[in-house]
């Protein structure tokens, strides 16, 4: 058992239904808990809703029934820069950097909301990302693939989130750029920050996750420890992938 | 839940391609592509700079290298979807280069995009019969009398509804592309792709944002293409896809062709796993982490040598291939 696996709750999702076109819902009432510290990681099939679970946290989805509460206090559908000020950072798949500025630039939009702390996060965001403080003033659309992931990380940790959500911070990546990936998230949860990933890579994030959910037409489907479920025959048949290395 | 994942039935690989050592620009038996000279720079950057490369007819290859290589740069001159700064090359024996996308998609070239393109306000039947060539309903005095274009735009439909079958989409055919999930849609560009009827079908990272299970059923799609005689180039980090359904692989670095050959023998060359690979893929990273003990690693992993690795180790390897 992780040692987290008795904190308190932090992100308590409770029966939500949320879609996008009306009378069309992609969750079905689906429930995810997080704990103090702990890094979830959310599998599943394409369409299983494992985006919009994300999007539904953080304001970007209509969430149609069922509640959301962070540290106790309802947050369902409030808006994204309410979350925010509240501790919720995202990391989106895809735009995720502001190309034609600065990386400085990228972290100082990631705390306009509080400008005067930029100085004690920079040092925060810099100790697990030690090369983006060398390369501050790079324009972020001159970065290849996998250090625009790291910008968006570091922008996201800028407000000294209590819970990140990460959306297949992997995607596209090259496969010795995904397991640095994979590092970086498993340093920003080890530095105390409690983090929600959604991943296509789903063994690699099973690896690396305190506990899983696997999502499948927008219910949770299986939940255990990402042990448990790397362990899982049935989990591996269906979501893993049975392909030969 | 019942599975109705059957196993890959393993079909033979296409060898013989080459003439001679397998090298950087090796010829071909048989190559559809022939690429001579192309460079492509941006500003300062060389993004590509191919002094010879051609792909095999009837044979699935793969375009594997670092993020930043120029895979999608040499994707999308080839494609006409960007204009180099010297070169040529042919395709099916004719030049194509500078021709514009459209013209190289009837002649039968068609690709996919890394970012998926899908019209998220048309429905997925309506996406997949703008795929299809030369329809009469796109003339413009036809196009004002059904009786024309009706009988061929059914036998359109018929078509992309078995396609989309096929690729498990046809329970969305009536939504709107938009409605679709990331995943998806890419399943839908690919779907949409071969509805030209094409010779040779270029996919860009094909595999980013699908399911592994729908993984196993995705490649059997791109072997049956092989099967029914087409050629596939595509782009992907996934090296198990690469390994499993590639008949010659094509490794890029830097804009160049740094190696080519079958997959096996690409992926033990220790210049492809210095450059790209890494020397760690079956490592379990939650070990290497330190966040569960060896004898809790993965079961499909080297829990040793996870738990020898350090962090340090992979990280440094990331950052060599950004040099």
């Amino acid at each position: 058992m992780s040692p987290t696996a008795t904190a308190e709750l932090v992100v308590d999702i409770n029966n939500v239904v949320a879609g996008y076109l009306p009378g069309v819902n992609i969750l079905n009432g689906c429930s995810l808990q997080a704990r103090r510290g702990e890094l979830i990681g959310i599998i599943g099939p394409n369409g299983a809703g494992k985006s919009t679970l994300l999007k539904s946290i953080f304001g970007q989805v209509n969430v149609r029934s069922g509640t959301i509460t962070l540290d106790g206090e309802d947050i369902t559908s409030l808006r994204a820069n309410q979350l925010v000020a509240l501790g919720v950072g995202m990391v989106p798949q895809t735009n995720n950097v502001f190309a034609s500025l600065t990386i400085e630039e990228n972290l100082q939009m990631g705390l306009f909301q509080r400008p005067s702390a930029y100085a004690e996060r920079l040092e925060f965001v810099t100790s697990i990302f030690g090369e983006l403080g060398k390369r501050l003033k790079q324009r972020a659309g001159s970065l290849s693939g996998g250090e625009r992931q790291m910008v968006a990380m570091s922008r996201a940790l800028m407000m000294d989130p209590k819970v990140l959500l990460l959306d297949e911070p992997s995607a596209g990546l090259s496969p010795v750029r995904q397991d640095e990936a994979f590092i970086r998230v498993s340093e920003i949860n080890k530095a105390g920050v409690t983090c929600i990933m959604v991943e296509q890579n789903a063994r690699r994030c099973l690896q690396i996750c305190d506990r899983g959910y696997v999502l499948d037409q927008g219910r949770d489907a299986y939940t255990g420890t990402g042990r448990e479920l790397l362990n899982d025959p049935k989990v591996t048949e269906l979501y893993l992938g049975t392909l030969g290395v | 839940m019942s599975s109705d994942i059957t196993p890959p039935v393993e079909r033979p690989k296409t060898t013989g391609l080459h003439v001679g050592e397998a090298a950087p620009g090796v010829a071909k038996t048989d190559p559809i592509i022939v690429v001579d000279g192309v460079r492509r720079t941006f500003g300062g950057l060389t993004a590509v700079n191919v002094d010879h490369l051609e792909i095999p007819r009837g044979a699935i290859t793969a375009l594997i290298g670092p993020n930043g290589a120029g895979k999608t740069t040499l994707f999308n001159l080839l494609t006409g979807f960007d204009r180099p700064d010297a070169g040529s090359w042919t395709f099916d024996g004719k030049s194509i280069s500078g021709m514009p996308a459209f013209k190289v998609a009837r002649l039968g070239q068609v690709r996919t995009f890394q970012l998926t393109k899908a019209l998220g306000l048309l429905t997925v039947l309506e996406n997949m019969k703008l795929g299809a060539k030369h329809q009469i309903g796109e003339r413009f005095w036809q196009s004002l009398f059904p009786f024309f274009w009706r009988r061929q735009e059914l036998e359109i439909e018929d078509r992309a509804v078995g396609i989309l079958k096929k690729f498990k989409l046809d329970a969305k055919s009536e939504d709107f592309a938009a409605s679709l999930s990331g995943g998806q849609r890419k399943l839908l560009e690919m779907a949409r792709a071969l509805m030209s009827e094409p010779q040779l079908v270029m996919l860009d990272e094909p595999m980013a944002g699908v399911n592994p299970a729908l993984t196993q059923s995705l490649l059997e799609h791109i072997l049956d293409l092989k099967d029914e005689g087409m050629t596939v180039l595509f782009v992907e980090h996934d090296m198990h896809m690469v390994r499993h359904i590639a008949d010659w692989v094509i490794v890029m670095a830097e804009g160049r062709v740094v190696a080519e050959g079958d997959p096996i023998t690409v992926m033990r060359n220790p210049a492809v796993i210095d450059a790209y690979l890494g020397a760690h893929q079956e490592l379990d990273l939650g070990v290497v982490t330190g966040r569960y003990e060896a004898e809790d690693a993965d079961p499909t992993t080297d829990a040793l040598a996870s738990d020898t690795v350090e962090v340090s180790d992979i990280e440094e390897e990331a950052s060599e291939e950004s040099k």
